[in-house]
């Protein structure tokens, strides 16, 4: 059985988690107090020390982007909180929002004390509808209790925090085309350099953290850099939560220790608990449907952002998804590629014109369509738009073309043989089974 | 025909002003979603006459809000039908039977997906962020997981 402490699912499940009352009652705001009795550039240290890194995608060292924040800039600094949580197997910001949104509003008092910013906006993806209230509720009540406004805690550090919800529009996830919602204008990403520390929101240094990011930082504050580090790994402290979604007995949100395994996650019988009967993973997404794919024997992989990332893989969000040896993975990877199609803002020629282009062909595959070389055709378009390997290679302006392309990479490379037999038989081999053991739907 | 009622008059009027509040003074265009999500929701769509009236309160031109407007899957610049059905279909929601959801709200509401009639517009969507719950659709804002056919058929047996 997997052990862990729980740093940010600690009040979940108790009667009210979400009212300031009962997140008080387990010495929530504390660590905020004690921020505002140290210096901001004391604050920013300890979480740098902290090893703490970002839980949107990238995995970015929290410290580190708070400390690019020029400090002699006479233009106002900003927080954007990234609530957007639209990439695909990704759902586990909206639970911090319902259950414990308090824990996501001291962090952010604490991380704009450090960075000297006095406005912050959290965006949520527009379908948040229950969090958004929720959220929105808790703000009233931080503001009531003088935490946020003129005065936080009765000092003489001014914040407010405004709320603002998107309209449906994955790309928003991106932290500059955020930034562009956040202006009002379509979500078009930005070109960088400059990147949002120095160059963000009107113009002004910015910087953008995800909801479990933040929510990470009041432990961090209370119980000290070296309690949170040693939790991790070298160089990722912390825990992590993981989406679990597909093929499996139980998906859920599970907080896990960094070296937690993908065949933990799945098999522990306080997390997954394992295949149904007869069944086992065929290939599982690690980190949001962005993140290369990996196959069954790879599973004995930490979910955790450096053993990923030797494999050239990534953490990515969390997001772990699990197909099991019935399921149709020309079918999947369609699925996959249509979505990032639907999604493209259509700036960059490669991902504008190449992501209907794979989604075109792959659809062909499944439907029996295919042809000799179409296959290849495939991974030249992918190429097109991102090579891979490594990760990070893109031709475009945002990593959505990075994103589109490398489950194409993947699928294909690692279960060629799926392909051309959808190609050799002329029919997709799975009939009308595509989905896998739960496919026919609950009853 | 004049857009807003007197009574809509005064909730637009008053809520725009309380979004700008949030905003520097000399940045109303930002509050552009927010704007066009407080005429939505008196509105029920974004209506032309209304998306001047937005612009004009945020001193940007009505082409400016049209962009927007049309970039964002929320907000509709048709009208839309009473409810709109959104589906979501992208990958761990198809692993737990969205497709069959989908396929018998199309033939329960007589339409396939991107159609609309006068009561409902039914639309595939992208994921939700449900994919632990799954499957799930929206009727409006309204969501609603770990969906049976039966439990489908409850819940619109309770949209009048
Ligand atoms: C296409 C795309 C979508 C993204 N969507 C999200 C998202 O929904 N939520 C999120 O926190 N980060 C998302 N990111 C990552 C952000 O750009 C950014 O790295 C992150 O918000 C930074 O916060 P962190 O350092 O706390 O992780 C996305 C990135 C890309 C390229
Ligand atoms: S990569 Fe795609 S989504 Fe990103 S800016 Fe270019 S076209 Fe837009
Ligand atoms: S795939 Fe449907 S909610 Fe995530």
């Amino acid at each position: 059985m997997i052990q862990v402490e729980k740093v940010i699912t600690k009040n979940w499940g108790k009667p009210n988690s979400h009212t300031l009352a009962e997140y008080k009652r387990g010495g929530g705001y504390g660590a905020l107090e004690k921020a505002l009795k140290m210096t901001p550039a004391q604050v920013t240290d300890e979480v740098k020390r902290s090893n703490l890194r970002g839980r949107g995608g990238a995995g970015f060292p929290t410290g580190l982007k708070w400390s690019f924040v020029p400090k002699d800039n006479p233009k106002p600094k900003y927080l954007a909180v990234n609530g957007d949580e639209s990439e695909p197997g990704t759902f586990k910001d909206r639970y911090i929002l319902e259950n414990d949104p308090h824990m996501m509003l001291e962090g952010i008092a604490i991380a704009c004390y450090a960075l000297d910013a006095h406005q912050c906006y959290v965006y949520l993806r527009g379908e948040f509808k229950k969090q958004a209230e929720v959220t929105e509720a808790a703000i009233q009540e931080a503001y009531r209790a003088g935490i946020f406004g003129k005065k936080v805690l009765g000092t003489d550090f001014q914040l407010d925090v405004y709320l603002v919800r998107g309209a449906g529009a994955y790309i928003c996830g991106e932290e500059t085309a955020l930034i562009e919602s956040l202006e009002g204008k379509k979500g078009w990403p930005r070109l960088k350099p400059p990147f949002p520390a120095v160059v963000g929101l009107f113009g002004a240094p910015t910087v953008v953290n995800n909801v479990e990011t933040l929510a990470n930082v009041p432990a961090i504050i209370a119980n000290g850099a070296e309690w949170f580090s040693k939790m991790g790994t070298d160089k990722s402290g912390g825990t992590r939560l993981i989406c679990l979604s597909g093929t499996v007995n139980r998906p859920g949100v599970y907080e896990v220790p960094m070296h937690c395994t993908f065949n933990q996650l799945i098999y522990d019988e306080t997390l997954g608990q394992g295949m149904p009967a007869g069944r086992k993973p065929k290939a599982v997404i690690p980190g949001g449907s962005s993140a290369p794919v990996m196959t069954a024997d790879e599973l004995d992989t930490a979910m955790e952002f450096e053993a990923l990332k030797a494999k050239q893989n990534m953490a990515g969000s969390g997001g772990v998804i699990v197909m099991d040896d019935q399921t149709c993975l020309v079918r999947s990877l369609w699925r996959v590629a249509r979505f990032y199609a639907e999604e493209s803002c259509g700036q960059c020629t490669p991902c504008r014109e190449g992501t209907p282009w794979q989604t075109r062909i792959l659809r062909k595959i499944e439907e029996g369509r295919g042809v000799k070389g179409d296959v290849e055709l495939l991974l030249k378009v992918a190429s097109s738009i991102a090579p891979y390997p490594p990760i990070g290679l893109g031709n475009t302006i945002c990593a959505l073309g990075d994103a589109a392309a490398l489950p194409v990479h993947s699928f294909v490379t690692k279960f060629r043989a799926e392909f051309d037999a959808h190609i050799d038989q002329k029919r997709c081999p799975y009939g009308d089974h595509p989905w896998g053991h739960f496919g026919g739907g609950r009853s | 025909m004049a857009l807003f009622t007197p009574e809509e008059q005064k909730r637009f009027d008053a809520g725009i002003a309380e979004i700008l509040t949030h905003y520097p003074a000399d940045r109303k265009s930002a509050a552009m979603l927010p704007a066009l999500r407080l005429l939505q929701s008196i509105k029920g769509w974004l209506p032309p006459e209304g998306m001047e009236s937005v612009a004009s309160k945020l001193e940007v031109t009505k082409e400016r809000a049209y962009e927007v407007a049309t970039f964002y899957v929320m907000f509709h610049t048709e009208k839309p039908g009473r409810y709109t059905v959104d589906v979501c279909t992208n990958l761990s929601c198809s692993l737990w039977g969205a497709e069959k959801v989908l396929s018998h709200l199309e033939k329960k509401l007589g339409l396939k997906a991107g159609e609309r009639n006068e009561k409902f517009l039914l639309r595939e969507t992208e994921c939700l962020a449900s994919c632990g719950t799954a499957p799930c659709l929206q009727v409006n804002e309204e969501h609603h997981e770990n969906l049976s056919l039966a439990k489908v058929d409850e819940i619109f047996s309770r949209l009048s």
